[in-house]
């Protein structure tokens, strides 16, 4: 019956769609001038060989279809940063997580200055990762630096930590997961308090240890939320660079160089098309990460 | 009964490891600031001695006064928060302008404009910025401060927290309205609006530290010192002829740091509403 009516041209629902498009416009026309034009003209861009001499002259550009993808995947350096990408997830992420849902379950133990901690995991996550960087340097230098004042205490000899080849990524690995585990911290939380008391009571009167209810009873309940910060946990990792750029320059021998580094990288030295293959491959990881999640998570809002 | 005061007291022993656990957590969190913080009004020679003072020894501002006289940190100051405060209020109105229609109006290509928003949601910020270095160097926005603030005026992320905010709010609101016989604006400005102050807060503080912490964009648009934001100025000193300058680095990173930690104290209720609300930063 209700769709008999609106069949009809209704004026009230004239003037919302009018409203509507009004309250739109703004957003709508900056956003495809600036978001959706350039996602687009990335795409577009990384087919040719366009430099950054042919800003002016854009009919000077060739089409090479796949040619800057081909080359990317056998360049040895943009190989290297794939592989460091892959291992910022791949350390990064579980580190993060296990810590972030390590300190969300200690925090839903407690009642007392529940929120003094929970202040204090977050704050990192606010700061920018340029100063927190410009910080950790200096913490992580060799000789007086202070990581390796307080190993000292217990008879570690630290290296320098910035300046080997082994040490450098993992070193901006445990920094990141310092900065980032805060954001995991509360989503975690948020999980944890639809997980009800009275099921881990009665496991516990059933005379299932601490290890044991969380183990089979609180881990199983969290998966959404862990997929979840497992996925918006990898999208950040997969854009790794601030960290690198202030800490290592990339280095030692490209050892913390990541693919918006590399892409950064190329578009310095003008190389416009090869730059924006570069991104579109990250993108593509991007999305496939994204799909996996909208796969596990079906329609959930 | 005796059987479950043997439990409670297990707990009790347990939450006390558990709170030893969390304070020796809390200190790895917090002991970076309070080291950047000492260490910054140290001179450099204190700054660079091994072993490292705790507690400086000499207090000295000389770092601070440098940031002043040999290098131009007001400016740099002065253009963060002027970018960071046109990116808050363009996402604030735009943002909740499209949330709006899109929560409670119905027009055509509502789903077509909603899936566009939250596709982009999850497009690096590196796609993006060679097109747009070569379109805000045609239109002759490349170093100036429109050209870093512009292309973060409409973020989706925005649109996004105040869709789901505007969701929640009852549908009779409007229905009432318009039985009242106001126009549709209307009912936006003087009926939702003012209704969304939680939502407008969270997103504005968000936006605003998003925007002062923002990297990659501004680094790539500023070319020369006086268009440099905060963290540009910082990244290209740290890397640059002052790398070895801790003392006057550290002060630096006070100084982007410490007035958003203050911010953060005052307002974090807000800020940790805004990432359960949506699960992203």
């Amino acid at each position: 019956m209700s769709t008999e009516v609106s069949r009809h041209v209704n004026p009230m629902r004239r003037q919302q769609a009018i409203a509507a498009w009004v309250l739109a416009v703004p957003f709508m026309a900056l956003f495809l001038v600036f978001t959706a034009g350039p996602v687009l003209a990335s795409l577009g861009m990384s087919f040719t060989d366009i430099r950054s001499t042919d800003m002016r002259s854009p009919f000077a550009v060739s089409f090479l279809g796949l040619d800057n993808y081909t080359k990317l995947l056998g360049d040895s350096l943009f190989q290297k940063v794939m592989v460091n990408t892959g291992l910022y997830v791949v350390l990064g992420v579980p580190l993060t997580m296990v810590l972030a849902l390590a300190v969300a379950v200690g925090l839903n133990r407690v009642t007392r200055l529940k929120g003094l901690f929970r202040v204090g995991y977050y704050l990192p996550v606010v700061t920018s990762i340029v100063a927190v960087s410009v910080v950790w340097k200096f913490l992580l230098r060799a000789d007086g630096g202070l990581v390796n004042t307080v190993l000292a205490w217990v008879g570690v000899d630290g290296p320098a930590w910035l300046d080997s080849t082994t040490t450098a990524l993992p070193s901006l690995v445990v920094m990141s997961s310092w900065r980032n585990l805060g954001t995991l911290m509360i989503i975690f939380l948020a999980g944890l308090q639809t997980v009800p008391t009275e099921v881990k009571e009665a496991a516990e009167v059933d005379g299932a240890g601490a290890w044991q209810s969380f183990r089979h009873i609180t881990l199983p309940m969290l998966r959404p939320t862990l997929l979840f910060g497992a996925v918006i946990t990898s999208i950040g990792y997969l854009q790794f660079f601030e960290e690198a750029f202030v800490m290592t320059k990339g280095g030692p021998l490209d050892a913390t160089r990541s693919v918006t580094f590399f892409t950064y990288d190329q578009f310095s030295f003008g190389n416009y098309g090869y730059a924006a293959a570069a991104s579109y491959l990250l993108f593509l990881a991007v999305v496939v990460l994204t799909f996996v999640q909208f796969k596990l998570f079906g329609n959930k809002d | 009964m005796s059987a479950t005061t043997e439990t409670d007291q297990g707990r009790k022993g347990s939450t006390r490891w558990v709170y030893v656990a969390l304070v020796v957590g809390l200190v790895v969190m917090i002991t970076p600031f309070v080291w950047m913080l000492l260490s910054s009004v140290k001179p450099e020679a204190e700054v660079r001695a091994v072993p490292p003072t705790w507690w400086p020894e000499t207090v000295t501002l000389d770092n601070y006064r440098s940031l002043f006289t040999r290098l131009d940190f007001p400016t740099y100051f002065m253009n963060s928060t002027l970018i960071a405060l046109a990116v808050t209020v363009g996402n604030v109105m735009f943002g909740s302008m499209l949330g709006y229609a899109l929560a409670k109006l119905d027009f055509p290509g509502k789903r077509l404009v909603f899936g566009l928003v939250l596709l982009t949601l999850m497009v690096p910020g590196v796609v993006t910025f060679v097109p747009l270095f070569i379109l805000t160097t045609n239109i002759g926005l490349t170093n100036t401060l429109p050209g870093m603030f512009l292309p973060f005026l409409a973020g989706p992320f925005g649109v996004f927290l105040m869709r789901q905010f505007i969701s929640g709010l009852p549908d009779e609101l409007i229905a009432a309205a318009r039985i009242d016989g106001a126009g549709e604006l209307r009912i936006f400005f003087s009926v939702i609006l003012p209704l969304c102050g939680p939502a407008l807060a969270t997103l504005g503080i968000l936006t605003f530290l998003t925007s002062w912490n923002n990297f990659l964009w501004p680094l790539v648009v500023a070319q020369t010192e006086d268009k440099y934001t905060l963290p540009v100025a910082l990244a290209l000193y740290s890397v640059g002829q002052n790398a070895t300058q801790y003392g006057l680095l550290l002060a630096g990173a006070v100084v982007v740091v410490v007035p958003v930690i203050i911010v953060f104290l005052v307002l974090q209720r807000h800020i940790m509403q805004g990432i359960s609300m949506t699960g992203i930063k």
